[in-house]
């Protein structure tokens, strides 16, 4: 149906893809799988337009194209389904459906009741059956990926691209869009799925291509293939390593007993947290696991001071820290890394030095005037310390790339002298090299005796690196685990509620 | 992901919100004033506020496609001038001039603003001077006032059916057939789908450059309109009057519960909101004493009040700092 | 293969000097083809007749520099300047001092006003400055129905006389922009500010004082506004509050843009925009000095700010 001929696509300073052949059959689910920065997204614009391969050829049911866009490739009958929803929100379910397809009644002009009707139909052979003259974007957001894909079905296309399509849906939802995914398998269409979730793909995928590093490494079918031996070839290490990987790490922990540092009670927030507790001692670092949309992020913001709380509170070494203000939480220690790096985290338009000082800068300045010389020498530490590769501490942090852009974060939250360490999906999306050092970091920064809440959807990441771990599903603690009960099974167990305990 | 009904009530206020307030103020002002709900006095308001109407409603297109226009004041005046000079060779060429100078006035601006995806803040201001600048250099810097010198284009905007005026039924109109190309047209769709998210509708197909092009046009071509026809109402090209008409526009458009953040709004409550303003104008004229500078006060106030009231009761977000 | 690289990159390194340095490039071209071909041009009479004109326009701008930089804009200024009018008119009668202070301290109101729509309300800054920009002219011409000349010395003295041979209201100009430039990139509040104006969130959660940055800015707006209603006042001798200030909007944002200040803010160019007031008066004064109509100089200005904007436009 689709597929792509030794495809080499190269960016400044990396080759993305380097002789890549991968091929999709008609009426086939297949899996591609890889770490970040494997390829897999470079792979996905080359097929769908957003990219042009600088060598190799792409062919579309046997036939070489060259799409000059998404539109195009669209208009071929490859449709993308994003992570994010790309639909317009303030548009109501049914506009968004058939936007540039609208049925036409007398005069040529749009039959609104026609379309409606039409959508109502359609929508509920999806399983959604909300009114459709609500604004796309008051739906739930499996509702709206759901509109997305009935509006790709609907144009005709013949192969679907999904990127992570799960990571923000309830296990009712992903249901769903399986069902979904089984119908258009059974109509002869195509679907390139892109997920980091194993247990999805064995649950609907046929065939799966394995890519590190910009190459091919493995493509066939999925049954038949040991879940160990498909990480190990992400990976690329060997089924020993990751095996054993783990526990030795484990061993070298030990358990702290001192007094919690950081202790949070009972928050609250309708619809949101409902009674989340948790306590971090100093020199201990605890991850926060559970799905997206558990309330992961939102209990790191609750502590933070950035999200309103109903009830509860948190406090620093034993004092209460005053609810509701980032500032106070700042002056009672807490630091919080946010998940979105650059639209919560860095200010692209500024250099490294002013991003790093940002934060600490009423600290280094006299009568409101800012004392070069102390940022100088802060911004030197930091950047020496971290390691943090820039032209200098004048380049606009947003030339830099996303592991170093994440130790500029880091470092702004370092000069602050924090107690407690509020790190959000802290290596999503960097490279190998930069996620290693970024976890050695975290690692060392415990040791002086930090208090550290990590949180991580990399479940590797969350076992390697946290002593103990608190699970949540729907906005409550639905398990907390601690040391040799730290293993990827008891976390997943846990979010999945089939704890024995 | 519920509504609230909060939430509903702040929706209701933003699509209704300013026919509402222009319904109390006619009672009130029936109550108040004898003069007030005359045939002439209405009339008056109806005639007076459709020049604001018209180029009202090129810019809600331009507004909901997520852009503003800050050129048609400018256009506006120009217009007047041109139809004016035209005028001697004859209605044909009064009301074509006009339409063919101010259309190519938003064409072009429309046409940098797809192609260069500069911000329309820039061009439109730029175009503001631009239009204005030949606006003088045609009335030797506005020394030269054109009079009107066809009656059959002075009529069109002086005549009147049951006190009210021609420009008023052009205004209605324009309206019916904009509403129609707004909601029932897949250019319509288009222009709310490019103001929710450019970037989303490009990828569902729209041609947002296109798209653009047409909205900024239409406004041009009715700044145009609207400044001949005025023309025609005042029997002269009048270089002064309309400088500044932009930011009244807005004012009307924001009124009658159009985001300026793109993608929603809608063209009933832009009429009202600009017969709100006129209705409020001819209020305060009736006051004995009141200045009427008086006038901008409270439209100035009127202003900020709807857009707290929308701020209050549809867009609290706890993120929002 | 290298030829066109090197092309490339030289086309980068044109389009980045002229992002920097354009605007006081074009400066100099204007100044020097004026030393050359205008008679006069460099007699100290008209350099200070231009400075004079210019002074009102470089104050406002510089407010509305920092307002920009916050990815705001303040539209309420020229009638900031015209209530500032008013004012000087209404308590001149406690003497030149208490009206210039009662000014300064409306521009503030009307600044922390607009400060409140936008950064407690959350109303966006076009329309909140918007509704004050109708509603305080209203108010100007409430207080101050027509035109009132007046002859307090000292008013009259702030307007037309120099020290050391520079007229008044030039130096209380430059003294304001030396404040503000040292306000930008000395203080915490001005790097705050551009961090504001760069992205919001970030800053919040870095635990900046968000809102009272943003009110603080406004205020300054307005009081800026006011100082260059004050000096057109007394430079008038007359309190005008219908047309002062008219357009004065448009005519500081063409300042800031063509100056190189971004309208999606995280930077303020001061000195720029002092540059970019420099350079639209030095455009007027050419063609008013070549004979050549008025109505040039705004399709030349429409001109330079597409040019300066679509220049900035390639940085990214």
């Amino acid at each position: 149906m689709l597929e792509t001929d030794g495809v080499r696509k190269a960016f400044p300073g990396v080759t993305a893809l380097d002789g890549v052949s991968f091929s999709l059959g008609t009426g086939e689910v297949h899996a591609l799988v890889g770490e970040n920065g494997a390829g897999k997204s470079t792979l996905i614009k080359v097929l769908t337009g957003v990219y042009r391969a600088d060598a190799g050829q792409v062919r579309y049911r046997g036939e070489p194209v060259s799409f000059a866009s998404p539109l195009d490739a669209q208009r071929a009958g490859i449709a993308t389904i994003y992570q994010e929803v790309n639909l317009v929100p303030q548009m109501s379910v049914a506009r968004n459906l058939f936007l540039g397809r609208e049925p036409r009644g007398r005069f040529g002009l749009i039959d609104f009741a026609a379309m409606r009707e039409r959508a109502g139909e359609v929508l509920r052979g999806y399983g959604i059956g909300s009114d459709v003259r609500r604004p796309l974007g008051s739906l739930g957001l499996g509702a709206q990926q759901m509109v997305a894909l009935a509006r790709a079905i609907e144009a005709h296309a013949q192969v679907v691209v999904m990127d992570e399509p799960t990571s923000s849906l309830q296990p009712r939802e992903v249901d769903r869009l399986f069902r979904a995914i089984g119908d258009l398998r059974g109509q002869g269409r195509s679907v390139v799925y892109v997920s980091h979730r194993l247990e999805e793909l064995y649950r609907i995928c046929d065939r799966v291509t394995v890519l590190r590093d910009g190459r091919l490494v493995h493509t066939g079918p999925l049954a038949g293939l040991d879940r160990l031996r498909l990480i190990s070839l992400m990976l690329g290490r060997d089924l020993d390593a990751v095996r054993s990987e783990g526990l030795t790490r484990f061993a070298e922990r030990a358990r702290s007993h001192a007094a919690p540092l950081l202790r949070a009670t009972n928050l609250s927030r309708r619809h949101v947290l409902d009674e989340v507790s948790l306590a971090v001692r100093p020199g201990e670092i605890v991850g926060l696991g559970g799905l997206l949309g558990s309330g992961r992020s939102e209990t790191a913001k609750a502590i933070a001071g950035a999200l309103p709380l109903d009830s509860g509170g948190v406090s620093v070494a034993g004092e209460a820290v005053p609810p509701g203000s980032v500032g106070s939480a700042i002056r009672a220690g807490i630091n919080l890394l946010p998940e979105d790096r650059k639209a919560e985290g860095i200010v692209a338009t500024l250099s490294v030095r002013e991003n790093i000082a940002l934060a600490a800068l009423p600290r280094l300045s006299r009568a409101g005037i800012v004392s070069e010389g102390d940022v100088d020498r802060v911004v030197d530490r930091f950047m020496r310390r971290l390691r943090i590769k820039a032209a200098g501490p004048g380049q606009p942090v947003g030339e830099l790339s996303g592991g170093n852009q994440q130790k500029v974060l880091l470092a702004r939250w370092l000069a602050m002298n924090p107690r407690v360490l509020l790190l959000d999906e802290p290596t999503r999306g960097i490279d190998v090299g930069a996620k290693a050092e970024v976890q050695v970091l975290i690692d060392e920064l415990a040791e002086e005796g930090l208090a550290v809440l990590l949180i991580s959807s990399d479940l590797e990441e969350l076992v390697e690196g946290s002593q103990r771990v608190v699970v949540l599903r729907d906005g409550a603690v639905v398990g907390e685990l601690s040391g040799a009960d730290v293993t990827e099974e008891k976390i997943m167990a846990a979010i999945a509620g089939t704890t024995d305990d | 992901m519920t509504t609230t009904t909060r939430e509903r009530a702040g929706s209701l206020f933003r699509r209704h919100g300013a026919l509402l307030v222009l319904g109390a103020l006619l009672v009130i002002g029936t109550l108040a004033f004898d003069s007030f709900t005359t045939p002439a006095n209405l009339g008056n308001i109806a005639t007076a506020s459709s020049f604001l109407a018209i180029v009202a409603v090129g810019m809600t297109f331009v507004i909901i496609s997520g852009g503003i226009d800050l050129s048609v004041g400018s256009l506006f005046v120009l217009g007047g001038v041109l139809a004016a000079y035209g005028s001697r060779y004859g209605v044909v060429v009064a009301l074509l001039l006009p339409l063919v100078v101010c259309g190519v006035f938003g064409l072009v601006q429309g046409v940098i603003i797809a192609r260069t995806r500069m911000a329309p803040f820039i061009v439109t201001l730029a175009g503001l001077l631009a239009a204005r600048g030949l606006m003088l250099s045609l009335t030797d810097e506005g020394a030269t006032t054109y009079l009107v010198e066809d009656d059959l284009f002075a009529s069109i905007g002086q005549g009147a059916v049951l006190d009210v005026g021609y420009p008023f039924l052009v205004m209605l109109a324009i309206l019916a057939v904009a509403v129609v190309f707004l909601q029932r047209t897949g250019f319509g769709q288009n222009v709310y789908a490019i103001g929710g998210n450019e970037d989303a509708a490009a990828l569902m197909g729209v041609p947002v450059a296109r798209t653009k092009i047409v909205v900024y046009l239409t406004s041009g071509l009715l700044a145009g309109l609207a400044g001949a026809l005025n023309a025609a109402r005042l029997s002269s090209g009048v270089t002064i009057l309309g400088i500044g008409m932009e930011l009244d526009v807005i004012a009307a458009v924001v009124i009658g519960g159009t985001l300026l953040t793109g993608g929603a709004g809608g063209l009933g409550g832009t009429i009202a909101g600009a017969l709100l303003l006129g209705v409020i104008q001819n209020l305060i004229n009736q006051i004995p004493g009141l200045s009427s500078s008086f006038q901008q006060v409270v439209s100035g106030a009127f202003l900020a009040a709807v857009v707290i009231t929308h701020r209050v009761l549809g867009g609290v977000r706890d993120d929002d700092s | 293969m290298t030829e066109t690289i090197d092309r490339a990159l030289d086309r980068v390194r044109v389009v980045s000097w002229l992002q920097r340095y354009g605007v006081y490039a074009a400066v100099v071209v204007l100044f020097a083809f004026n030393a050359v071909f205008t008679p006069h041009f460099l007699a100290a009479d008209n350099f200070r007749t231009q400075l004079v004109q210019v002074a009102p326009i470089v104050i406002v701008a510089l407010g509305m520099a920092l307002v920009i930089g916050t990815e705001g804009i303040d539209l309420s200024v020229g009638s900031v300047m015209a209530l500032a009018a008013s004012m000087v008119a209404l308590y001149l009668g406690y003497g030149a001092l208490p009206a210039i202070a009662m000014a300064l301290l409306a521009g503030a109101l009307v600044g922390a006003a607009g400060g409140v729509l936008v950064a407690v309300v959350g109303v966006q800054p076009i329309v909140a400055t918007l509704a004050l920009l109708v509603g305080v002219r209203g108010l100007a011409n409430v207080f101050l129905p027509q035109l009132r000349e007046f002859t307090n010395p000292t008013l009259v003295a702030i307007g037309s006389d120099s020290v050391a041979g520079v007229p008044i209201v030039v130096l209380v100009a430059v003294v304001l922009v030396a404040a503000v430039a040292f306000l930008v990139r000395r203080t915490t509040f001005g790097r705050q500010l551009v961090a504001v104006g760069g992205n919001r969130t970030a800053s919040r959660l870095s635990g900046l004082p968000v809102r009272r940055i943003l009110l603080t800015v406004y205020v300054l707006a307005g009081v800026l506004a006011a100082v260059a209603g004050v000096l057109a006042t007394s430079r008038l001798q007359a309190s005008d509050p219908t047309s002062l200030g008219l357009f004065m909007e448009l005519s500081a944002i063409t300042a800031v843009v063509v100056g190189g200040t971004p309208l999606t803010g995280g930077r303020v160019r001061v000195l720029g925009t002092v540059m970019g007031a420099l350079l639209m008066q030095l455009l007027q004064a050419t063609l008013i000095k070549h004979n050549l109509p008025q109505s040039w100089t705004q399709m030349a200005q429409a001109v330079i700010i597409l040019a300066a904007v679509y220049a900035a436009r390639e940085r990214r």
